[in-house]
Protein backbone atom coordinates (compact mmCIF):
# COMPACT_ATOMS: atom_id res chain seq x y z
CA UNK A 1 0.00 0.00 0.00
CA UNK A 2 2.69 2.58 0.82
CA UNK A 3 4.14 3.99 -2.01
CA UNK A 4 7.48 5.24 -0.26
CA UNK A 5 8.72 1.70 -0.48
CA UNK A 6 12.56 2.01 -2.11
CA UNK A 7 13.47 -0.08 -4.35
CA UNK A 8 16.11 -2.27 -2.49
CA UNK A 9 13.48 -2.86 -0.15
CA UNK A 10 11.62 -3.67 -2.94
CA UNK A 11 13.84 -6.76 -4.59
CA UNK A 12 15.47 -7.67 -1.28
CA UNK A 13 16.30 -10.95 -0.84
CA UNK A 14 13.07 -12.27 -1.03
CA UNK A 15 13.28 -13.28 -4.54
CA UNK A 16 13.00 -17.44 -4.83
CA UNK A 17 15.51 -19.29 -6.38
CA UNK A 18 12.89 -20.23 -9.28
CA UNK A 19 12.67 -16.35 -9.63
CA UNK A 20 16.17 -16.07 -9.98
CA UNK A 21 16.82 -18.95 -12.62
CA UNK A 22 13.85 -17.04 -14.47
CA UNK A 23 15.47 -13.51 -13.84
CA UNK A 24 18.78 -14.81 -15.14
CA UNK A 25 17.65 -16.65 -18.52
CA UNK A 26 15.46 -13.45 -19.13
CA UNK A 27 18.57 -11.34 -19.33
CA UNK A 28 20.60 -13.69 -20.95
CA UNK A 29 18.20 -13.75 -24.07
CA UNK A 30 18.22 -9.84 -23.63
CA UNK A 31 22.39 -9.68 -23.71
CA UNK A 32 22.51 -11.67 -26.51
CA UNK A 33 19.99 -9.60 -28.74
CA UNK A 34 22.26 -6.76 -27.55
CA UNK A 35 25.66 -8.21 -28.86
CA UNK A 36 24.44 -10.91 -31.36
CA UNK A 37 26.31 -8.97 -34.36
CA UNK A 38 29.60 -9.16 -32.17
CA UNK A 39 29.62 -12.75 -30.82
CA UNK A 40 28.34 -15.34 -33.73
CA UNK A 41 30.84 -17.57 -34.98
CA UNK A 42 29.65 -17.40 -38.84
CA UNK A 43 28.03 -14.94 -41.17
CA UNK A 44 24.54 -14.80 -40.48
CA UNK A 45 23.14 -15.23 -44.24
CA UNK A 46 26.61 -17.24 -45.68
CA UNK A 47 26.50 -20.86 -46.66
CA UNK A 48 29.42 -22.59 -44.29
CA UNK A 49 28.22 -26.32 -44.33
CA UNK A 50 28.17 -28.53 -47.70
CA UNK A 51 25.56 -31.05 -45.61
CA UNK A 52 21.85 -29.34 -45.34
CA UNK A 53 20.35 -30.23 -42.22
CA UNK A 54 23.61 -30.89 -40.58
CA UNK A 55 23.93 -32.41 -37.42
CA UNK A 56 25.50 -30.81 -34.10
CA UNK A 57 29.81 -30.99 -34.30
CA UNK A 58 32.07 -29.13 -32.80
CA UNK A 59 32.51 -26.88 -35.87
CA UNK A 60 28.38 -25.71 -35.95
CA UNK A 61 27.31 -26.21 -32.26
CA UNK A 62 23.54 -26.37 -33.01
CA UNK A 63 23.94 -28.22 -36.81
CA UNK A 64 23.39 -25.97 -39.88
CA UNK A 65 20.27 -25.31 -41.98
CA UNK A 66 17.78 -26.23 -44.42
CA UNK A 67 20.78 -24.04 -47.21
CA UNK A 68 23.68 -25.19 -44.97
CA UNK A 69 23.93 -22.45 -42.53
CA UNK A 70 25.32 -21.74 -38.86
CA UNK A 71 22.14 -22.54 -37.01
CA UNK A 72 23.74 -20.98 -33.96
CA UNK A 73 24.22 -17.85 -35.69
CA UNK A 74 20.75 -17.89 -37.20
CA UNK A 75 19.24 -18.29 -33.66
CA UNK A 76 21.37 -15.71 -32.01
CA UNK A 77 20.42 -13.01 -34.60
CA UNK A 78 16.80 -14.52 -34.18
CA UNK A 79 16.87 -13.36 -30.38
CA UNK A 80 17.32 -9.89 -31.71
CA UNK A 81 13.71 -9.62 -34.10
CA UNK A 82 12.23 -12.04 -31.03
CA UNK A 83 13.03 -10.04 -28.40
CA UNK A 84 13.54 -6.53 -29.94
CA UNK A 85 10.19 -6.62 -32.14
CA UNK A 86 8.25 -7.87 -28.82
CA UNK A 87 9.21 -5.73 -26.39
CA UNK A 88 8.25 -2.74 -28.91
CA UNK A 89 5.08 -4.07 -29.36
CA UNK A 90 4.54 -5.01 -25.58
CA UNK A 91 6.06 -1.39 -24.75
CA UNK A 92 3.26 0.23 -27.15
CA UNK A 93 0.59 -1.83 -26.38
CA UNK A 94 1.36 -1.38 -22.51
CA UNK A 95 1.47 2.16 -22.46
CA UNK A 96 -1.36 3.23 -24.38
CA UNK A 97 -3.56 0.65 -22.22
CA UNK A 98 -2.13 2.02 -19.26
CA UNK A 99 -2.81 5.55 -20.33
CA UNK A 100 -6.24 4.95 -21.92
CA UNK A 101 -7.32 2.84 -18.76
CA UNK A 102 -6.36 5.70 -15.93
CA UNK A 103 -7.88 8.44 -18.07
CA UNK A 104 -11.84 6.47 -18.13
CA UNK A 105 -11.28 5.49 -14.92
CA UNK A 106 -10.54 8.95 -13.68
CA UNK A 107 -13.21 10.89 -16.18
CA UNK A 108 -15.72 8.22 -16.02
CA UNK A 109 -19.35 8.56 -17.88
CA UNK A 110 -19.85 7.89 -21.65
CA UNK A 111 -15.96 8.06 -22.43
CA UNK A 112 -15.41 5.12 -20.02
CA UNK A 113 -18.89 3.16 -21.09
CA UNK A 114 -17.80 3.58 -24.85
CA UNK A 115 -13.68 3.13 -24.63
CA UNK A 116 -14.43 0.12 -22.53
CA UNK A 117 -17.35 -0.99 -24.87
CA UNK A 118 -15.33 -0.53 -27.61
CA UNK A 119 -12.15 -2.20 -26.68
CA UNK A 120 -13.98 -4.83 -25.21
CA UNK A 121 -15.46 -5.73 -29.08
CA UNK A 122 -11.72 -5.63 -29.86
CA UNK A 123 -10.92 -8.16 -27.64
CA UNK A 124 -13.34 -10.26 -28.95
CA UNK A 125 -11.30 -10.72 -32.30
CA UNK A 126 -9.38 -13.92 -31.65
CA UNK A 127 -5.63 -12.31 -31.39
CA UNK A 128 -4.09 -14.69 -33.99
CA UNK A 129 -6.98 -13.73 -36.49
CA UNK A 130 -6.82 -10.12 -36.40
CA UNK A 131 -2.89 -10.91 -36.97
CA UNK A 132 -4.08 -13.00 -40.55
CA UNK A 133 -6.42 -10.20 -41.52
CA UNK A 134 -3.83 -7.37 -40.98
CA UNK A 135 -1.16 -8.79 -42.74
CA UNK A 136 -3.58 -10.11 -45.57
CA UNK A 137 -4.70 -6.44 -45.68
CA UNK A 138 -1.07 -4.58 -45.77
CA UNK A 139 1.53 -7.68 -46.31
CA UNK A 140 3.84 -8.41 -43.54
CA UNK A 141 7.20 -5.77 -42.17
CA UNK A 142 8.84 -5.52 -39.22
CA UNK A 143 7.04 -2.19 -38.73
CA UNK A 144 3.32 -3.71 -39.44
CA UNK A 145 3.70 -6.36 -37.38
CA UNK A 146 5.01 -3.73 -34.14
CA UNK A 147 1.75 -1.71 -34.35
CA UNK A 148 -0.43 -5.15 -34.97
CA UNK A 149 0.86 -6.89 -31.78
CA UNK A 150 0.64 -3.45 -29.89
CA UNK A 151 -2.92 -3.03 -31.18
CA UNK A 152 -3.70 -6.10 -30.77
CA UNK A 153 -2.53 -6.43 -26.88
CA UNK A 154 -3.83 -2.66 -25.74
CA UNK A 155 -7.79 -3.61 -24.84
CA UNK A 156 -6.46 -6.40 -22.33
CA UNK A 157 -3.73 -4.06 -21.09
CA UNK A 158 -6.42 -1.08 -21.15
CA UNK A 159 -8.49 -3.61 -18.88
CA UNK A 160 -6.40 -4.42 -16.49
CA UNK A 161 -4.76 -0.94 -15.84
CA UNK A 162 -8.85 0.80 -15.59
CA UNK A 163 -9.55 -2.28 -12.93
CA UNK A 164 -6.82 -1.44 -10.93
CA UNK A 165 -7.39 2.55 -11.65
CA UNK A 166 -11.12 2.58 -10.70
CA UNK A 167 -10.11 1.00 -7.02
CA UNK A 168 -7.59 3.73 -6.52
CA UNK A 169 -10.00 6.29 -7.61
CA UNK A 170 -12.60 5.79 -4.60
CA UNK A 171 -9.87 6.65 -2.39
CA UNK A 172 -10.10 9.87 -0.50
CA UNK A 173 -6.43 11.19 -1.51
CA UNK A 174 -8.23 11.03 -5.04
CA UNK A 175 -11.23 12.98 -3.96
CA UNK A 176 -9.04 15.73 -1.65
CA UNK A 177 -6.95 16.27 -5.11
CA UNK A 178 -10.17 16.75 -6.93
CA UNK A 179 -11.15 19.22 -4.49
CA UNK A 180 -7.45 21.08 -4.34
CA UNK A 181 -9.11 21.60 -8.40
CA UNK A 182 -5.73 19.38 -9.78
CA UNK A 183 -6.12 18.45 -13.55
CA UNK A 184 -6.50 15.01 -14.77
CA UNK A 185 -3.03 14.77 -16.21
CA UNK A 186 -1.94 15.05 -12.60
CA UNK A 187 -4.30 13.10 -11.25
CA UNK A 188 -3.43 10.26 -14.04
CA UNK A 189 0.38 10.67 -13.11
CA UNK A 190 0.90 11.97 -9.99
CA UNK A 191 -1.82 9.91 -7.89
CA UNK A 192 -2.90 7.06 -9.54
CA UNK A 193 0.10 5.83 -11.73
CA UNK A 194 2.73 5.11 -8.74
CA UNK A 195 -0.22 3.42 -7.20
CA UNK A 196 -0.28 1.02 -10.40
CA UNK A 197 3.34 0.17 -11.29
CA UNK A 198 4.00 -3.04 -9.79
CA UNK A 199 1.27 -4.39 -10.82
CA UNK A 200 1.12 -2.73 -14.23
CA UNK A 201 5.16 -4.15 -14.63
CA UNK A 202 4.22 -7.27 -13.87
CA UNK A 203 0.97 -7.12 -16.65
CA UNK A 204 3.45 -5.90 -19.00
CA UNK A 205 5.53 -9.24 -18.08
CA UNK A 206 2.89 -11.84 -19.28
CA UNK A 207 1.76 -9.61 -22.18
CA UNK A 208 5.26 -9.72 -23.60
CA UNK A 209 4.67 -13.79 -23.22
CA UNK A 210 1.73 -13.18 -25.32
CA UNK A 211 2.97 -11.09 -27.73
CA UNK A 212 6.37 -13.32 -28.48
CA UNK A 213 3.86 -16.89 -28.68
CA UNK A 214 1.39 -14.75 -31.35
CA UNK A 215 4.68 -13.17 -33.31
CA UNK A 216 5.86 -17.05 -33.09
CA UNK A 217 2.95 -18.42 -34.48
CA UNK A 218 2.36 -15.40 -37.00
CA UNK A 219 6.53 -16.58 -38.16
CA UNK A 220 6.07 -20.03 -38.51
CA UNK A 221 2.77 -19.64 -41.06
CA UNK A 222 5.05 -17.56 -43.17
CA UNK A 223 3.28 -14.73 -42.41
CA UNK A 224 5.66 -12.92 -39.73
CA UNK A 225 8.78 -11.56 -40.54
CA UNK A 226 10.12 -11.80 -44.04
CA UNK A 227 12.98 -13.32 -45.13
CA UNK A 228 16.20 -12.41 -45.29
CA UNK A 229 15.46 -11.36 -41.61
CA UNK A 230 14.16 -14.67 -39.40
CA UNK A 231 12.93 -14.31 -35.73
CA UNK A 232 12.57 -17.83 -34.32
CA UNK A 233 9.51 -18.50 -35.42
CA UNK A 234 10.73 -18.08 -38.84
CA UNK A 235 13.37 -20.19 -38.47
CA UNK A 236 10.97 -22.49 -37.30
CA UNK A 237 9.59 -22.40 -40.75
CA UNK A 238 12.21 -22.55 -42.79
CA UNK A 239 13.52 -25.58 -41.29
CA UNK A 240 10.31 -27.86 -40.98
CA UNK A 241 11.31 -29.88 -43.74
CA UNK A 242 13.86 -31.16 -41.19
CA UNK A 243 11.74 -32.59 -38.94
CA UNK A 244 10.88 -35.95 -40.32
CA UNK A 245 15.02 -36.20 -39.50
CA UNK A 246 14.59 -34.79 -36.07
CA UNK A 247 16.72 -31.80 -37.59
CA UNK A 248 18.36 -29.42 -34.55
CA UNK A 249 17.55 -26.87 -37.23
CA UNK A 250 13.97 -27.34 -36.15
CA UNK A 251 14.32 -28.21 -32.72
CA UNK A 252 16.88 -25.94 -31.41
CA UNK A 253 14.72 -22.33 -32.45
CA UNK A 254 11.48 -23.71 -30.50
CA UNK A 255 13.29 -24.08 -27.27
CA UNK A 256 14.65 -20.67 -27.70
CA UNK A 257 11.09 -20.07 -27.65
CA UNK A 258 10.09 -21.90 -25.05
CA UNK A 259 12.96 -21.19 -22.51
CA UNK A 260 12.45 -17.50 -23.43
CA UNK A 261 8.59 -17.66 -22.39
CA UNK A 262 8.71 -20.07 -19.94
CA UNK A 263 11.26 -18.42 -17.72
CA UNK A 264 9.26 -15.11 -18.09
CA UNK A 265 6.59 -16.86 -16.88
CA UNK A 266 8.52 -18.11 -13.73
CA UNK A 267 10.03 -14.87 -13.43
CA UNK A 268 6.68 -13.42 -12.91
CA UNK A 269 4.95 -16.09 -10.75
CA UNK A 270 7.76 -15.78 -8.58
CA UNK A 271 7.82 -11.80 -7.97
CA UNK A 272 7.45 -10.61 -4.27
CA UNK A 273 3.81 -10.36 -3.60
CA UNK A 274 3.98 -6.94 -3.37
CA UNK A 275 5.05 -6.12 -7.25
CA UNK A 276 2.71 -8.68 -8.14
CA UNK A 277 -0.38 -8.31 -5.82
CA UNK A 278 -3.74 -6.78 -7.97
CA UNK A 279 -4.88 -4.77 -4.87
CA UNK A 280 -1.30 -3.42 -4.14
CA UNK B 1 -36.01 -18.82 -13.54
CA UNK B 2 -36.85 -15.48 -12.56
CA UNK B 3 -36.99 -12.89 -14.73
CA UNK B 4 -34.18 -11.01 -13.13
CA UNK B 5 -31.62 -14.02 -13.99
CA UNK B 6 -33.91 -13.65 -17.82
CA UNK B 7 -32.82 -10.32 -17.71
CA UNK B 8 -29.32 -10.69 -17.11
CA UNK B 9 -29.03 -12.71 -20.03
CA UNK B 10 -30.78 -10.81 -22.45
CA UNK B 11 -28.25 -8.21 -21.92
CA UNK B 12 -25.81 -10.85 -22.17
CA UNK B 13 -27.19 -11.64 -25.65
CA UNK B 14 -27.67 -8.22 -26.58
CA UNK B 15 -23.94 -6.95 -25.75
CA UNK B 16 -22.49 -10.01 -27.78
CA UNK B 17 -24.76 -8.69 -31.31
CA UNK B 18 -23.78 -5.62 -30.42
CA UNK B 19 -19.82 -6.99 -30.02
CA UNK B 20 -20.60 -8.96 -33.53
CA UNK B 21 -21.55 -5.97 -35.22
CA UNK B 22 -18.24 -3.69 -34.10
CA UNK B 23 -16.30 -7.10 -35.11
CA UNK B 24 -17.80 -7.12 -38.63
CA UNK B 25 -17.20 -3.33 -38.93
CA UNK B 26 -13.60 -3.74 -38.24
CA UNK B 27 -13.02 -7.06 -40.25
CA UNK B 28 -14.50 -5.12 -43.25
CA UNK B 29 -12.62 -1.82 -42.57
CA UNK B 30 -9.09 -4.11 -42.18
CA UNK B 31 -9.68 -5.25 -45.13
CA UNK B 32 -11.59 -2.78 -47.80
CA UNK B 33 -10.28 0.45 -46.36
CA UNK B 34 -6.47 -0.64 -47.45
CA UNK B 35 -3.99 0.42 -50.11
CA UNK B 36 -4.56 -1.02 -53.62
CA UNK B 37 -7.68 -0.59 -55.77
CA UNK B 38 -9.34 -3.90 -55.81
CA UNK B 39 -10.61 -3.54 -60.25
CA UNK B 40 -7.00 -3.01 -60.94
CA UNK B 41 -5.65 -5.64 -58.71
CA UNK B 42 -7.67 -8.13 -61.03
CA UNK B 43 -7.71 -6.79 -64.36
CA UNK B 44 -3.89 -6.60 -63.99
CA UNK B 45 -1.48 -3.28 -64.92
CA UNK B 46 -3.01 -3.60 -68.49
CA UNK B 47 -6.39 -3.06 -68.05
CA UNK B 48 -8.00 0.23 -70.22
CA UNK B 49 -9.40 2.47 -68.07
CA UNK B 50 -12.97 1.70 -69.20
CA UNK B 51 -12.62 -1.74 -68.18
CA UNK B 52 -11.57 -0.91 -64.62
CA UNK B 53 -14.31 1.50 -64.22
CA UNK B 54 -16.87 -1.17 -65.42
CA UNK B 55 -15.57 -3.47 -63.21
CA UNK B 56 -15.24 -1.20 -60.68
CA UNK B 57 -19.00 -0.11 -60.31
CA UNK B 58 -20.19 -3.93 -61.57
CA UNK B 59 -18.15 -4.92 -58.18
CA UNK B 60 -20.01 -1.69 -56.23
CA UNK B 61 -16.60 -0.37 -55.48
CA UNK B 62 -17.61 2.99 -56.51
CA UNK B 63 -20.61 3.68 -53.88
CA UNK B 64 -19.43 4.73 -50.26
CA UNK B 65 -17.52 2.92 -47.97
CA UNK B 66 -20.72 2.19 -44.91
CA UNK B 67 -22.80 1.46 -48.19
CA UNK B 68 -20.80 -1.17 -49.58
CA UNK B 69 -20.51 -2.32 -45.09
CA UNK B 70 -24.23 -2.50 -45.83
CA UNK B 71 -24.52 -4.42 -48.39
CA UNK B 72 -21.30 -6.85 -47.48
CA UNK B 73 -23.33 -7.66 -44.02
CA UNK B 74 -26.98 -7.67 -45.77
CA UNK B 75 -25.04 -10.64 -47.91
CA UNK B 76 -23.10 -12.25 -45.00
CA UNK B 77 -26.94 -12.45 -42.86
CA UNK B 78 -28.50 -13.84 -46.26
CA UNK B 79 -25.48 -16.54 -46.21
CA UNK B 80 -24.21 -14.40 -49.73
CA UNK B 81 -20.55 -14.50 -49.03
CA UNK B 82 -19.28 -13.20 -52.43
CA UNK B 83 -16.88 -14.26 -55.08
CA UNK B 84 -13.01 -14.92 -54.39
CA UNK B 85 -11.24 -13.05 -56.49
CA UNK B 86 -8.75 -15.49 -57.10
CA UNK B 87 -10.76 -18.09 -58.68
CA UNK B 88 -14.15 -17.00 -59.18
CA UNK B 89 -16.08 -19.58 -57.08
CA UNK B 90 -18.64 -18.51 -54.47
CA UNK B 91 -17.03 -18.02 -51.40
CA UNK B 92 -19.81 -20.35 -50.01
CA UNK B 93 -18.66 -23.11 -52.09
CA UNK B 94 -15.46 -22.54 -51.16
CA UNK B 95 -16.18 -22.85 -47.59
CA UNK B 96 -19.01 -25.70 -47.21
CA UNK B 97 -17.10 -29.02 -47.36
CA UNK B 98 -14.01 -27.42 -45.02
CA UNK B 99 -16.46 -25.84 -42.18
CA UNK B 100 -17.84 -29.78 -42.21
CA UNK B 101 -14.18 -30.70 -41.52
CA UNK B 102 -13.12 -28.23 -39.06
CA UNK B 103 -16.16 -28.85 -37.40
CA UNK B 104 -15.29 -32.63 -37.26
CA UNK B 105 -11.55 -32.05 -35.98
CA UNK B 106 -13.13 -29.41 -33.31
CA UNK B 107 -15.78 -31.88 -32.24
CA UNK B 108 -13.09 -34.86 -31.66
CA UNK B 109 -10.46 -32.65 -30.15
CA UNK B 110 -13.56 -32.08 -27.42
CA UNK B 111 -14.71 -35.14 -27.26
CA UNK B 112 -11.13 -36.23 -26.22
CA UNK B 113 -9.67 -33.22 -24.04
CA UNK B 114 -12.65 -32.49 -21.94
CA UNK B 115 -13.19 -35.87 -19.84
CA UNK B 116 -9.13 -35.83 -19.79
CA UNK B 117 -9.10 -32.54 -18.96
CA UNK B 118 -12.00 -32.85 -16.00
CA UNK B 119 -10.26 -35.75 -14.92
CA UNK B 120 -7.14 -34.69 -14.47
CA UNK B 121 -8.28 -31.13 -13.22
CA UNK B 122 -10.21 -32.28 -10.65
CA UNK B 123 -7.68 -34.93 -8.96
CA UNK B 124 -5.25 -32.63 -9.18
CA UNK B 125 -7.39 -30.26 -7.06
CA UNK B 126 -8.36 -33.54 -4.58
CA UNK B 127 -4.64 -33.97 -4.36
CA UNK B 128 -3.11 -30.29 -4.09
CA UNK B 129 0.58 -29.73 -3.03
CA UNK B 130 1.17 -33.41 -3.81
CA UNK B 131 3.66 -34.35 -6.11
CA UNK B 132 0.99 -35.63 -9.19
CA UNK B 133 -0.17 -31.77 -8.39
CA UNK B 134 2.43 -30.55 -8.72
CA UNK B 135 3.69 -32.00 -11.92
CA UNK B 136 -0.05 -31.60 -13.24
CA UNK B 137 0.13 -27.65 -12.94
CA UNK B 138 4.26 -27.72 -14.58
CA UNK B 139 3.38 -29.64 -17.54
CA UNK B 140 0.16 -27.80 -18.16
CA UNK B 141 2.09 -24.37 -17.20
CA UNK B 142 4.68 -25.69 -19.79
CA UNK B 143 2.49 -26.31 -22.64
CA UNK B 144 0.83 -23.18 -21.86
CA UNK B 145 4.25 -21.09 -21.86
CA UNK B 146 5.20 -22.32 -25.52
CA UNK B 147 3.46 -21.85 -28.97
CA UNK B 148 1.00 -23.96 -30.50
CA UNK B 149 3.33 -25.04 -33.56
CA UNK B 150 5.78 -26.40 -31.27
CA UNK B 151 3.30 -28.61 -29.31
CA UNK B 152 2.55 -29.72 -33.06
CA UNK B 153 5.75 -30.27 -33.71
CA UNK B 154 6.77 -31.86 -30.72
CA UNK B 155 4.12 -34.51 -31.13
CA UNK B 156 5.73 -35.55 -34.57
CA UNK B 157 9.11 -35.80 -33.06
CA UNK B 158 7.73 -37.96 -30.73
CA UNK B 159 5.27 -40.21 -32.00
CA UNK B 160 6.25 -40.46 -36.36
CA UNK B 161 10.16 -40.01 -35.98
CA UNK B 162 11.35 -41.75 -32.20
CA UNK B 163 8.35 -44.13 -32.19
CA UNK B 164 7.18 -43.96 -35.99
CA UNK B 165 3.65 -45.22 -34.95
CA UNK B 166 1.87 -42.22 -37.23
CA UNK B 167 2.75 -40.26 -40.54
CA UNK B 168 4.67 -37.19 -40.27
CA UNK B 169 3.27 -34.38 -41.41
CA UNK B 170 0.79 -35.45 -43.83
CA UNK B 171 -2.65 -35.92 -44.37
CA UNK B 172 -4.18 -38.02 -46.96
CA UNK B 173 -7.66 -37.76 -48.17
CA UNK B 174 -8.06 -41.15 -49.49
CA UNK B 175 -9.36 -42.46 -45.90
CA UNK B 176 -11.09 -45.78 -47.03
CA UNK B 177 -11.38 -47.73 -43.41
CA UNK B 178 -11.74 -47.05 -39.78
CA UNK B 179 -8.16 -47.89 -38.96
CA UNK B 180 -6.74 -45.49 -41.54
CA UNK B 181 -9.08 -42.25 -40.65
CA UNK B 182 -7.84 -43.18 -36.37
CA UNK B 183 -4.07 -42.57 -37.73
CA UNK B 184 -4.60 -39.38 -39.90
CA UNK B 185 -6.48 -37.70 -37.50
CA UNK B 186 -3.97 -38.67 -34.44
CA UNK B 187 -1.90 -36.42 -34.67
CA UNK B 188 -3.83 -33.33 -35.62
CA UNK B 189 -6.28 -34.48 -32.49
CA UNK B 190 -3.14 -34.89 -30.09
CA UNK B 191 -1.90 -31.54 -30.83
CA UNK B 192 -5.14 -29.50 -30.17
CA UNK B 193 -6.19 -31.84 -27.22
CA UNK B 194 -3.05 -30.47 -25.53
CA UNK B 195 -3.14 -26.80 -26.31
CA UNK B 196 -7.09 -27.07 -25.32
CA UNK B 197 -6.70 -29.41 -22.65
CA UNK B 198 -3.92 -27.86 -20.77
CA UNK B 199 -5.99 -24.48 -20.20
CA UNK B 200 -9.00 -26.35 -19.33
CA UNK B 201 -6.85 -28.25 -16.27
CA UNK B 202 -5.71 -24.90 -14.84
CA UNK B 203 -9.01 -23.48 -14.66
CA UNK B 204 -10.84 -26.62 -13.72
CA UNK B 205 -8.29 -27.04 -10.78
CA UNK B 206 -8.80 -23.64 -10.02
CA UNK B 207 -12.88 -23.72 -9.72
CA UNK B 208 -12.33 -26.82 -7.62
CA UNK B 209 -10.13 -25.30 -5.41
CA UNK B 210 -11.55 -22.20 -4.86
CA UNK B 211 -14.31 -24.12 -3.80
CA UNK B 212 -12.82 -26.45 -1.26
CA UNK B 213 -11.58 -23.29 0.37
CA UNK B 214 -15.03 -22.57 1.72
CA UNK B 215 -16.29 -23.37 5.47
CA UNK B 216 -18.20 -25.94 4.40
CA UNK B 217 -16.24 -28.00 2.73
CA UNK B 218 -13.73 -27.90 5.55
CA UNK B 219 -16.43 -29.06 7.71
CA UNK B 220 -16.80 -31.70 5.77
CA UNK B 221 -12.96 -32.71 5.86
CA UNK B 222 -13.08 -32.21 10.12
CA UNK B 223 -16.05 -34.75 10.44
CA UNK B 224 -13.93 -37.35 8.89
CA UNK B 225 -14.60 -37.62 5.39
CA UNK B 226 -11.58 -38.31 2.74
CA UNK B 227 -10.49 -36.36 0.66
CA UNK B 228 -12.02 -37.85 -2.60
CA UNK B 229 -15.51 -37.71 -0.67
CA UNK B 230 -14.87 -34.21 0.64
CA UNK B 231 -14.37 -33.40 -3.29
CA UNK B 232 -16.56 -35.22 -5.06
CA UNK B 233 -19.50 -35.18 -3.27
CA UNK B 234 -19.37 -32.12 -0.68
CA UNK B 235 -17.23 -29.28 -3.17
CA UNK B 236 -17.97 -30.85 -6.96
CA UNK B 237 -21.67 -30.18 -7.08
CA UNK B 238 -21.00 -26.56 -5.95
CA UNK B 239 -17.70 -26.48 -8.69
CA UNK B 240 -19.89 -27.49 -11.79
CA UNK B 241 -20.89 -24.09 -13.39
CA UNK B 242 -17.42 -22.77 -13.13
CA UNK B 243 -16.19 -25.86 -14.32
CA UNK B 244 -18.92 -25.90 -17.35
CA UNK B 245 -17.91 -22.02 -17.53
CA UNK B 246 -13.80 -22.59 -17.85
CA UNK B 247 -14.66 -25.72 -20.52
CA UNK B 248 -16.49 -22.99 -22.66
CA UNK B 249 -13.37 -20.75 -22.16
CA UNK B 250 -11.06 -23.32 -22.79
CA UNK B 251 -12.71 -24.21 -26.40
CA UNK B 252 -12.57 -20.76 -27.84
CA UNK B 253 -8.26 -21.42 -28.00
CA UNK B 254 -9.48 -24.39 -30.10
CA UNK B 255 -9.80 -21.46 -32.95
CA UNK B 256 -6.32 -20.01 -32.46
CA UNK B 257 -5.26 -23.86 -32.21
CA UNK B 258 -6.70 -24.55 -35.18
CA UNK B 259 -5.04 -22.24 -37.25
CA UNK B 260 -1.89 -23.59 -36.82
CA UNK B 261 -2.68 -27.31 -36.67
CA UNK B 262 -4.76 -27.16 -39.86
CA UNK B 263 -1.36 -25.73 -41.51
CA UNK B 264 1.16 -28.00 -40.53
CA UNK B 265 -0.65 -31.03 -40.82
CA UNK B 266 -1.81 -29.45 -44.02
CA UNK B 267 -5.78 -30.80 -43.09
CA UNK B 268 -8.63 -29.61 -45.49
CA UNK B 269 -10.23 -27.09 -43.21
CA UNK B 270 -11.18 -23.62 -43.07
CA UNK B 271 -8.26 -22.25 -41.25
CA UNK B 272 -6.04 -23.63 -43.54
CA UNK B 273 -8.37 -21.82 -46.85
CA UNK B 274 -8.14 -19.39 -44.41
CA UNK B 275 -4.32 -18.96 -44.07
CA UNK B 276 -3.76 -19.70 -47.99
CA UNK B 277 -6.32 -17.10 -49.05
CA UNK B 278 -3.65 -14.69 -47.01
CA UNK B 279 -1.12 -15.69 -48.89
CA UNK B 280 -3.24 -14.75 -52.44
CA UNK B 281 -4.77 -11.69 -50.72
CA UNK B 282 -8.47 -12.71 -51.20
CA UNK B 283 -10.31 -10.64 -49.16
CA UNK B 284 -13.68 -11.80 -49.34
CA UNK B 285 -12.37 -15.49 -48.91
CA UNK B 286 -10.45 -13.86 -45.76
CA UNK B 287 -13.61 -11.63 -44.48
CA UNK B 288 -15.84 -14.74 -44.73
CA UNK B 289 -13.54 -17.28 -42.54
CA UNK B 290 -12.69 -14.43 -40.26
CA UNK B 291 -16.16 -13.68 -39.59
CA UNK B 292 -16.60 -17.51 -39.12
CA UNK B 293 -14.01 -17.97 -36.93
CA UNK B 294 -15.17 -14.34 -34.89
CA UNK B 295 -18.85 -15.81 -34.46
CA UNK B 296 -17.26 -19.19 -33.46
CA UNK B 297 -15.14 -17.68 -30.73
CA UNK B 298 -17.75 -14.78 -29.63
CA UNK B 299 -20.53 -17.71 -28.87
CA UNK B 300 -18.24 -20.01 -26.79
CA UNK B 301 -16.99 -17.10 -24.32
CA UNK B 302 -20.89 -15.45 -24.10
CA UNK B 303 -21.96 -19.37 -23.76
CA UNK B 304 -19.49 -19.42 -20.83
CA UNK B 305 -20.69 -15.97 -19.20
CA UNK B 306 -24.63 -17.29 -19.50
CA UNK B 307 -23.43 -20.44 -17.60
CA UNK B 308 -21.74 -18.23 -15.13
CA UNK B 309 -25.19 -16.20 -14.57
CA UNK B 310 -27.53 -19.60 -14.03
CA UNK B 311 -24.65 -21.40 -11.86
CA UNK B 312 -24.63 -18.47 -9.41
CA UNK B 313 -27.17 -19.26 -6.81
CA UNK B 314 -27.41 -16.15 -5.61
CA UNK B 315 -29.05 -14.74 -9.02
CA UNK B 316 -32.07 -17.51 -8.63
Amino acid sequence: MTPSITLSQKFGYRFSWVGMIGLSIVLFWGIIALIAPHIIPHPVGEIVDEDYFGAISSRFWLGSDYLGRDMLARVLMGARYTVGISLAAVSIACFSGVVLGMTAAVVGGWLDTALSRFLDAMNSIPSKLSGLVVVAAVGSSITVLIVTLAVIYTPGAYRFARALAVNINTMDYITVSRTRGEGIFYIIGSEILPNITGPVLADLGLRFVFIVLLLSGLSFLGLGVQPPYADWGALVHENVGGLPFGAPAVIVPSLAIASLTISVNLLIDNLPQKIRDRSA
Amino acid sequence: MSTYVLNLITVRLLIAALTLLIVSFAVFFATAMLPGDTATILLGQAATPEAVAGLRSAMHLDEPAYLRFLRWLGGLMSGDLGTSYVNNVAVADLIGGRFVNTMRLAGITALFSVPLALTLGITAAMFRGSLYDRAVTILTIGVISIPEFMVATSAVLVFSVYLKWLPALSFANDVTSVWQMLKVYAMPVISLTFVVAAQMIRMTRAAVIDTINTPYVETALLKGASRPRMVLRHALPNAIGPIVNAVALSLSYLVGGVIIVETIFNYPGIAKLMVDGVATRDLPLIQSCAMIFCVAYLSLITLADIIAILANPRLR
